[in-house]
């Protein structure tokens, strides 16, 4: 046996889990401190994993007595410096839309699991994606935004988790990982490494006033111009964040006349389309926006322009469709199609579709190959 | 013997605390916050708490808590206090937490927050100042509103009929398990404040001790909102106000929870 055998890591196999339960232990081993939930298919999971783990570590967990209750127990963990993870699925973030402008506006991170069931109101259990409006355009009042990322596997997911956590404490804002009933129901393949982000001491952290000047954690700014400079400040991080933070993946664009826009669980639909469609001489490929916010619009933009058409895929009535028609700007035509109520589109509707769009954009002239 | 000889023998009884920030307030003459402020101030000095401490201000009149107690603060939305002070100590177990809410605050928008964190015995002190009124978006009717009460919203007078009773929400609290010390104080006179100092000491001791969740409502005033110059809402308050609050220790069980 030579010493370099010896010194081998064992293989890391890769291990079967559903996706609630490896965000859960994603932000586990990324070193979240606090977790704090309440009960909500489809994604109670998370929080049962929760339950059972952070305890075991001396890790704090809470589960609240209502989503108002968990979003501002992680909004009092985050101020203390902790790291902190919160989740529900959509009605019970509606609940929470409130202290995510305070978070918002008092610059705390925290990341929020957002694992989308059918709406508005009661709607469904069933998975969706009618909630990109509310993600990525604010979900409470003021001018702020909310960096999401969507991914579109389980080990994707467990990925992003680090990918979150570092996001909300280099810029001092919310995080949202939005998932959908899919995503967190379904099983898939997991390699256990995580990633774990540096962990910082901030000079804002609430940690009792020993030796220094108290610090505040505020959102409130009673003064016109003190408001504004401070809206100012968030707006010029924004612009930083979509400077630096935008992510997408390409998938068999090299010779692809129609481009599919879509994320998450409806992007794994996509996939399936664009093999069966090339199977009929259909040179389709995907354009999968991983940072919904920021939207990559440039790469878009590019991959517009040498399309026939773009069409858009999403569990719900159109949303991610707006921010798609606004970065392609009328360079090629946008088409959409669109399951809602918990429905997951099939590969055949797409197939079809895809066959449409190609019927009807048949010679369109490109401007670049 | 000369002057410069003499040994001064008055004794200090008197001195703005440290924790109290040496500056004038932006409260309304005749305002219980002043009051209340320093008696907390003047406890985080006694118990040397300061810095070990993290407050929680609340939505209302006394968001501005943190201008004027030096110590590490968080804001919270309206009624959301007890939830983010629930966040606070879980994430810092050897912090000093204590909230300090107003009626509107606690007793409505936020009553879901101050049960359940009462009912999980959270290891936090509540500073419930209750003036009967909604302050600062100018005096309108409150759950803790007097029965008959003219405000903003009730300008005939709180009727029972149609917006009910004053909630006794400390009362409520004082059933719970988890609730190892709620008591009643008022800012009315120096003998009601003494006693409410004495209230809010056992209330941040049994935080410190661990023994499970404290709150001490403190009858305050508000004369703006009620319409009446700053004697005459001290007399209403001694009057009136207790007559429908009464005064007094609820319960104190300092080993409510174990641990």
């Amino acid at each position: 046996m030579t010493l370099a055998a010896e010194a081998a890591p064992p293989p890391v196999r890769p291990v079967l889990m559903k996706g609630n339960e490896a965000i859960a232990e994603a932000a586990i081993q990324a070193g979240c401190d606090a977790y704090f939930g309440y009960p909500i298919t489809p994604q109670a999971e998370l929080l049962e994993w929760m339950a059972r783990r952070m305890p075991e570590l001396g890790r704090v967990f809470v589960q609240a007595e209502s989503e108002l209750g968990a979003i501002n127990m992680g909004l009092g963990a985050a101020a203390t410096g902790a790291r902190v993870m919160v989740s529900s699925s959509s009605p019970g973030i509606s609940l929470m839309a409130e202290a995510m402008s305070y978070m918002a506006g008092s610059e705390l991170p925290l990341v929020l699991v957002n694992v989308m069931r059918g709406g508005p109101g009661l709607g469904s259990i069933g998975p969706s994606q009618a909630d990109y409006f509310q993600a990525t355009k604010g979900h409470g009042h003021g001018d702020y935004r909310v960096p999401v990322l969507a991914p579109s596997s389980i080990a994707e997911a467990v990925d992003l988790v680090a990918t979150s956590f570092e996001v909300a404490e280099r810029y001092r804002t919310p995080v949202m990982l939005l998932a959908d009933g899919v995503m967190g129901q379904a099983m898939e393949p997991v390699v256990p490494t995580y990633r774990v982000p540096e962990r910082r001491s901030e000079a804002w952290h609430l940690t009792g006033a020993d030796g220094r000047a108290p610090r505040v954690v505020r959102s409130l700014h009673l003064q016109p111009e003190e408001l504004e400079a401070h809206n100012r400040h968030l707006q010029a991080k924004y612009r930083t964040i979509e400077e630096r933070e935008v992510r997408w993946a390409a998938e068999r664009l090299d010779d692809a006349e129609i481009a599919i826009v879509a994320y998450g669980t409806a992007a794994r639909v996509a996939r399936t389309a664009i093999e069966r469609a090339r199977d009929h001489g259909l040179a389709a490929g995907l354009f999968r926006p991983i940072s919904l916010w920021p939207f990559p619009s440039a790469a878009l933009a590019e991959v517009a322009a040498r399309s026939r058409a773009i069409l858009v895929v999403e569990m719900s009535a159109g949303q991610l469709v707006e921010d798609v028609r606004l970065a392609v700007a009328g360079r090629t035509p946008v088409l959409f199609h669109g399951r809602m109520g918990g429905i997951v589109p099939t590969p055949g509707e797409v197939v079809d579709v895809l066959r449409r769009a190609w019927a009807t954009t048949e010679g369109r002239p490109q401007e670049t190959r | 013997m000369t002057t410069s000889q003499a040994t001064d023998t008055r004794r200090r009884i008197y001195h703005r605390p440290e924790i109290l920030a040496d500056r004038s307030t932006h409260y309304c003459p005749g305002c219980g916050h002043g009051i209340i402020h320093r008696l907390v101030a003047e406890l985080l000095d006694e118990l040397a708490l300061g810095p070990r401490t993290i407050g929680v201000a609340a939505v209302g009149c006394s968001v501005f808590a943190y201008d004027y107690l030096d110590v590490d603060f968080v804001e919270s939305p309206h009624g959301r206090a007890p939830a983010v002070a629930t966040g606070v100590r879980r994430a810092r177990p050897d912090a000093f937490v204590f909230t300090y809410q107003g009626d509107g605050d606690l007793a409505a928008i936020g009553t879901a927050e101050i049960i359940h964190a009462a009912a999980r015995g959270e290891r936090i002190s509540v500073v419930f100042v209750n003036n009967g009124i909604y302050g600062m978006t100018g005096g309108q009717m409150a759950p803790t509103t007097l029965l008959g009460q003219r405000t903003t919203s009730s300008p005939t007078g709180r009727d029972a009929l149609t917006t009910g009773y004053p909630i006794p929400i400390t009362e409520m609290l004082a059933l719970l398990p988890g609730v190892a010390y709620a008591a009643r104080g008022s800012i009315a006179d120096p003998s009601a404040i003494g006693k409410t100092k004495a209230m809010l000491r056992r209330a941040f001791e049994i935080q410190l001790a661990g023994g499970g969740f404290s709150i001490v409502e403190v009858l305050s005033t508000c004369p703006v909102g009620w319409g009446m110059t700053a004697t005459a809402s001290m007399e209403h308050l001694a009057n009136e106000v207790v007559a429908t609050y009464p005064l007094g220790v609820m319960v104190d069980r300092p080993r409510a929870v174990e641990g």
